[in-house]
Parts: C-alpha cells; structure tokens; sequence
C-alpha cells in the first residue's frame, strides 16, 4: 500500500457545435479544405470587431446548469495573450474572472461508491487554428478553419483520488455534454479534449504537492495511462528524495511515457484584461429560467426513472442509458409493446452484440422499434425460439427486411403440427432405449435430454413445449 | 512604482522585440515616465466608484448564430509560419 495519495484536477475543452463561430459568421464546420472558414475577424485583421454568437451563450448556460453550477448574472471577455502562430490575434479571447458558470458538482460513481466531483468553473472561449509542421521545407503551415470554433472549458476542483477516478468523471461527464446536444464529443476529431493536473502528498497532509499538467491525451484511455504513468513517476522522485518540478509535460502514446515540452518552457505569464471589443453581458434569471426548462433529463434521472417505472435491473438500465440513442430507442418500442424489462433485454443482449459486431449505434441500424418488437412479440407467441429469434434479428439487419418476411422467407417459424414433430420423435425414442427406460420408470427429468435431441434434429426450429407434451405422451401415455 | 532594466527585458520578450544593450537604458527611462505619469491616478480616491472594465455603458451585444459566406480565395490559402515543434 502506498503511502502517497494522489490528486487530480481536470480541464475539458468542449467545442460546441453551434452552426456559425463563436465571434464572427463564418461555418463552424470540421473537416474543409485548409482556411476556406475564414474571415477577417477569425484572421484578427485590425479594425475588426467580435460580436458573440448568442446560440453560444445559451450553450454555456445549458452546460452550466447541467453541471449543478451557479449562472454568473454578470459575464465579460478577457485577452489571454500569448504568442503561438495558431493563434493570429497574439491573444485568446476568454473569460477570466466573469466566466458563465461556477461552483459546480457531477456526482459520478466509481465502482460501488457515489462521489461528488467538484467543478470549480465553466468558461466561454474561442479555438485556436491547427498547424501542420512541413519539416522539410522547415515551416508549419497554418490552417485557421477552427480558429473561433466555440469552446467551453470545464475545471474541476482537485478532487479527483486515481487516475481510475479521473476516468469515471470523463465518462460521466461525456454522457451528460452528449445528452445536452451541444456538441458532437468526438474526441478523435478534437471535439473534447482533456489536461489534467496530478499532484501526491502523503497520506494525512492537507496541503496540495507540487503538481504536473500534462497534456496531449487523445482518449480517455490515455488520461488514464498517462496519469498512472506521472504518479508513479512522482513516487519515485519523492521516495528517492527528489522533488517534482512544477511543469507541462506532453503524454507519448506510443512511448508510454511523458516529456517535457520544449517550447513552453518560459512561465506563462498571460496578462489578461477585459477585452475592449466586447461588451459586458447581463445575463437575466427568466433567459436562464428558460434555458433550465429545456434541459434534458440528464442520464442519473434517467437511470433511476428506468429502475422505478419500468422495473430494469441496474445491468440493463445502464447499458441503454450509456447510450442516449439506444435509451430512447427502448422508449419508443415500450411505447409499441408495454413490456419494459423484455425489450430492455433484447436491447441489452443481442442488439448491443449486433452493435458493437458492426461497429454501428442503434440510429445507423436498419431497424425500427416497431421492427424489434414484432420480432420480440413472435418470439413471445412461439413462432420461433429464443435462439432462432436472434438470427432472424441479424437477417433483418442484414436485409433490411421486417420479422415476419423474414421467417416466411428462410422458413424459420417453429414447427408446432404434430406429424411433423412426430416422425423426429419417434426417431430420437428409438436410439435412445437406455433413456426411453429410465422416463418409464418415474425420471421425468431426463425428458428435457430428448426434447434437446429432438430440438437438434429439427435444427432448432421445434417448439420446445409441444415437443415436451408428444414426448411425454408418446413414451408414459399420460 | 519604478521600471527596472530586468522589466524592459521581461516585458520585450513578452512582446517578441528584440531590445539592443545599448538601448535597454533609454527605454527603461522613458517607459518609467509613462507609469509615472500615469501614476497620477493613485492619488484619486474611488472608494466610492464601482469597479468597471469598459468605458461605455453597452452590454449583452449579441448576433445570432448564422454563418454568412466567409472570404472567398481563388487558390488554397496557405499561411506559411516558422517551423514550431513543442
Ligand atoms: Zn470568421
């Protein structure tokens, strides 16, 4: 056990997908030919003004108030100057003292345990642009189709205990941004992007360590790695009786390991100001009233309101609420067919296997609710078993055809007619004399072996139950 | 409050000027006028003026979220920068 505890703050970088940027009216829009989005507000081209998008500000204020936060009644802008050639003004614009949302919390749960992660702030700011480093002919070009792309920037307080922890809240807090609808949270496109800040003291002590920022995760996997990495790195140095220096340090995923930058090596030192070109907002408690009554039900509501009316059990209320599309895709087929916990399993189990075989979510899937539950319902009638109900569910998919085309087609409905079931009967009596015996003498329980058999012969097509009756009836008399 | 040629030398690099040694004087002196001019200030008693960060009464400026055509380039517009690895 160590002796160390560990601490970690994180800050996310969510985009917003509003349709326009966040100051002038150029397309926020991902993947168009380099600087096509530009304009001369986005260049920073003197004499030119920023005008914030309102659709942003209602963004943050969703965000916000999703995170539990207070809404700032009063927001302003501010300069963040720095120099970096993805960032034309020579400043970021953002917010430093008035940001939209503060004191916030995301109860998140970690293994068995509820913990409330506390989020210190929310800000409104622009993207910076990309830069594409040309070695060779030793320059970087400079693509700014994301410069002013909206982002909000989500700091928790240090309360996070593991790098295990840090997890959990990424996750958590990802399914509550993708339920709000206010960004794609695509993290291999940028959409969300994750520092952290980790820091150990010894067990006990109150006063944080030194602490490290490191960056350049581009999965939650990675924080995750990266963040065990730098501890254990930090239990060295301390146990061998060196001291952590307080830093920015790049996660190499292919290395496993994390290095020094070399270019930010100079403290930072931002001078902010109130940015002139903007004006101060006020923000109206009936515009937040407003924003409060669209929100969503957020994923723990959902999760609960799952357990209570439908009677889920925690297993499959978790699986269809991790995935927003698939938690409404089991409300509109319990809508077609009142039988919660029946849908709630196939959604679960075969669905989810389709799912992740096809690497597809549930709205990409040609199939409706209505088409899931009819199969569900013949299923439920005895038209095909369980088993042959799962493959009837991958023809559809396949296919793009409904249930009931695709039993008829591929004759795959249960045989139920007697004389059918009968000749497969007498077959399976007839090699198994020793079995045919023991039923006779009183073991009715080695009746299931031959309706197996049977079930085998008729290639899983039997209905079980009548196969059961014929065998019973055929070898007793009863 | 008096400006120190360690100042100027912070406040260059900030700025990316490269200041020769043989002006760091000549600037301390004359950007230690400007604060001192502007230090004037100090003496104002604005205990009773709220704190403001602009000058104009305007606020809740916004525009709504509507993307217009943005500049239009006949060729890819490429902007070529120093080569900047961290
Ligand atoms: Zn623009």
């Amino acid at each position: 056990m160590s002796q160390f505890e560990t601490v970690i703050g994180l800050e996310v970088h969510l985009q917003l997908s509003t349709k326009s940027k966040i100051f002038c009216s150029c397309a926020n829009q991902y993947g168009c030919a380099p600087n096509t989005n530009v304009c001369p507000v986005c260049l920073g081209l003197p004499g030119t003004l920023p005008v914030l998008n309102h659709q942003a500000l209602l963004y943050g204020i969703k965000v916000g108030l999703a995170l539990n936060a207070e809404i700032n009644s009063f927001i302003k802008f501010d300069r963040k100057n720095y120099y970096y050639p993805d960032l034309p003004k020579g400043y970021q614009i953002s917010q430093f003292d008035f940001p939209v949302a503060k004191n916030g919390y995301l109860k998140i749960k970690s293994g068995k345990e509820e913990k409330r992660i506390g989020i210190t702030r929310a800000h409104l700011e622009e993207d910076a642009g990309k830069l594409v480093h040309d070695t060779s002919n030793s320059c970087s070009l400079a693509d700014f189709n994301r410069t002013g792309t909206p982002l909000i920037e989500i700091v928790t307080e240090p309360d996070l205990r593991s790098p295990q922890e840090a997890y959990d809240y990424l996750n958590t807090l990802k399914l509550t941004l993708q339920y709000l609808g206010v960004s794609d949270c695509d993290m291999e496109k940028g959409s969300l992007r994750c520092d952290a800040n980790v820091s150990i003291r010894p067990i006990g002590q109150t006063s944080l360590g030194t602490k490290t920022e490191l960056k350049n995760m581009n999965s939650f996997r990675a924080v995750k790695t990266a963040l065990e990495y730098e501890v254990r790195r930090h239990e060295q140095v301390i146990t061998a009786g060196g001291k952590i220096v307080q830093e920015t340090l790049l996660w190499d995923d292919e290395k496993a390991q994390t290095q020094t930058m070399r270019s930010k090596e100079q403290a930072h030192d931002y001078r902010y100001f109130p940015d002139p070109d903007l004006v101060p907002f006020t923000i109206d408690y009936k515009v937040i009233d407003g924003v409060r009554a669209e929100l969503p039900e957020l994923p723990q509501a959902k999760f609960l309101r799952f357990l209570s009316q439908y009677g889920l059990s925690e297993y499959d209320a978790n699986i269809l609420v991790a995935d927003h599309g698939m938690a409404d895709f089991f409300e509109a087929a319990v809508k077609e067919y009142p039988q919660g916990k029946k849908i709630a399993n196939w959604l679960a189990g075969p669905v989810l296997m389709e799912l992740n075989n096809r690497k597809a979510a549930i709205n990409e899937l040609k199939l409706t609710p209505k088409d899931l539950v009819t199969l569900i319902a013949k299923v439920e009638d005895g038209v095909v078993s369980n088993l042959v109900g799962k493959e009837v569910l991958t023809f559809m998919l396949d296919e793009g055809k409904g249930a009931d085309d695709i039993i008829k087609e591929k004759g795959l409905a249960q045989v139920s007619d007697d004389s059918a079931l009968l000749v497969i009967i007498d077959e399976v009596i007839a090699q198994n004399p020793a079995v045919v015996e023991q039923i006779k003498s009183g073991k009715s329980n080695t009746v299931g072996f031959l309706v197996g058999q049977a079930m085998k012969r008729s290639g899983g097509r039997a209905n079980p139950k009548k196969l059961n009756e014929l065998i019973t009836r055929r070898i007793t008399g009863a | 409050m008096s400006i120190s040629k360690e100042d100027v030398k912070y406040i260059a690099a900030l700025a990316r000027i490269d200041v020769p040694e043989d002006k760091l004087e000549g600037f301390t002196k004359s950007l230690g006028g400007i604060v001192q001019y502007v230090e004037q200030l100090q003496k104002l008693d604005v205990s009773n003026v709220k704190p403001t960060s602009h000058a104009v009464p305007v606020g809740n400026v916004l525009r709504s979220d509507v993307v217009k055509p943005s500049l239009i380039s006949k060729e890819a517009l490429v902007f070529k920068v120093p080569l900047i690895i961290e």
